[in-house]
This record gives C-alpha cells, structure tokens and sequence, in this order.
C-alpha cells in the first residue's frame, strides 16, 4: 500500500519535472517566439550601433534613388507619416531612424520576393531631426535623409 | 473580432496593401502626467503580411512607430480575389490575424 502511493507520487513529481524543463528551455516563453526580432538593435542608442546589429555593417552610401516622403514640417512628432520608396533591384531590407530620437531605430521591414521597394508608416519623433531611410540590397546599405521639423516633441509626457 | 483594418488593391499588376492597426504603442520611455510614473511599454514588435499565405513582408518596430500604426506596402503578381493575412505580435506577447481579399 504505500509502496503504490510512493509509485503515483513519484509519477506526478515525474510529469511536473517535464513541465519545468519546457519552461525552462523557453519552449513556453513569448520571447521565443519573436526569434527575429532584433533586440540590441531596437535597443541601441547610436544610429550606427543598431545599423550594425540589424545590418551587420555601418557604412552606408548616399543614394539619390532612395526617395523619403515626409512633411517639411510636423506640427505633431507623435504621428509623422513617411514613406519610403526606391527604384533599386534587389532590395532585401528598409530601415526606418529619426536621428534624435532615444532608440532612433524605428521599423525595419524585410521584402519577401515578390514585394516592392516601397513602404509607408506612421512614426514618433522627439524634436526636430533627420528622418534616415536605409536600404538593404545583396551587397550594400544605402541611406539617404529629410529634415523634419518638429514642432511638438512626440515621445515625452 | 479582430480590429485590423485591411485594404488591398490591385493596379496595373502592383497590389498596394494599407492597414491600420490598433494598439497603444508605449516606448516605455514616457511619463504619465498624473503620477508621474513610467508607463510600461507595450508596443507591436513584428508584423507579419502574407498574401496567399506566402510571406510578403516583415516588419519589425520598436516603440517609435505611432500609435494605432498605419503601415501600407506593395507587391508585384497579386491577382483580385487572392487572400492577403496581416498578423501582428506585441511585446508582452499579444497576437492579432486579420485577413482579407484583393479587390
């Protein structure tokens, strides 16, 4: 008799052990499931810092073809639209920065095969600053930039 | 009921897609008027869009993109009636599926 309930107990401690270990291998953790989702580069407080994370590199060449669409002037910083557009062949990534804001990396969009150079979105931006656009293509990151100014900062209280 | 609002539209062989999302999006770096306190931050971290359940795009954001974001993009070879799925997850985990169809 109490050799079989030393049996049940131990199953029961056995089935609660497999739990722990799913826990604690972060099978069951939410934070798993964003695996792409690039932390130090979201993160950094340097443009080139999170360029680097994200990217893998820093230098970027000034392109003409990259076209950013954005008010001269935004009387709210807390809602911006810009958009980004290119002409490039091969463009793998977009990356969206305010300059001056606190983590300036803002959005960065992967293109599958079949989608278009060309994303639009809405963005926060503290004080009047550079709006930098960056695009991925095989080989290299271009960049190119807009001045907005902001009249009204967009991320503070 | 999912509170993603999608729009796509096919044109001369390009279909642009325009969604709107709704969601607080808190950087985590403001104050709260009141109290004074940081309030915590709650924002989308990745979007997926598929159209006819291949990915198109991915989006990745941090608490920079504006509140209730907006987010439009454009893809070559849709045809009218194809399903087009827009997922988003946030940082604490939270997940929203929209779809539609291009018209």
């Amino acid at each position: 008799m109490i050799d079989a309930k030393r049996r049940i107990l131990l199953k029961g401690s056995l089935a609660a052990g497999t739990v722990g270990v799913a826990v604690g291998a972060g099978l069951l953790s939410p934070g798993l499931v964003l695996a792409s989702w690039n932390e130090a580069a979201f993160q950094a407080k340097e443009l080139p810092a999170a360029l680097k994370s994200l990217m893998g590199s820093d230098t970027t060449e000034t392109s003409e073809a990259i076209k950013i669409k954005a008010p001269d002037i935004a009387e709210n910083g807390a809602v911006v639209p810009v958009t980004v557009e290119t002409d490039m062949e091969g463009v793998k990534s977009i990356a969206i920065v305010a300059d001056a804001n606190q983590t300036p990396l803002i959005a960065s969009f992967d293109l599958g095969e079949s989608a278009l150079p060309f994303v639009s979105t809405r963005i926060k931006m503290a004080k009047t600053s550079n709006v930098v656009a960056v695009v991925q293509t095989a080989d290299k990151l271009y960049s190119n930039k807009k001045e907005v100014k902001v009249t009204i900062g967009g991320c503070g209280g | 009921m999912s509170d993603i609002k999608i729009r796509a539209k096919l044109k001369d062989g390009e279909t642009e897609v325009k969604c709107l999302m709704s969601h607080p999006m808190e950087t985590g770096l403001r104050k709260d008027s009141k109290t004074d306190e940081l309030v915590p931050a709650h924002f989308i971290q990745e979007v997926v869009c598929k159209a006819k359940d291949q990915v198109v795009m991915t989006a990745s954001w941090s608490g920079g993109v504006s509140k209730n974001p907006y987010l439009a993009f454009k893809f070559k070879g849709g045809e009218v009636g194809d399903p087009i799925e827009v997922t988003w997850t946030d940082n604490k985990g939270e997940t929203q599926t929209a779809a539609d169809k291009i018209t």
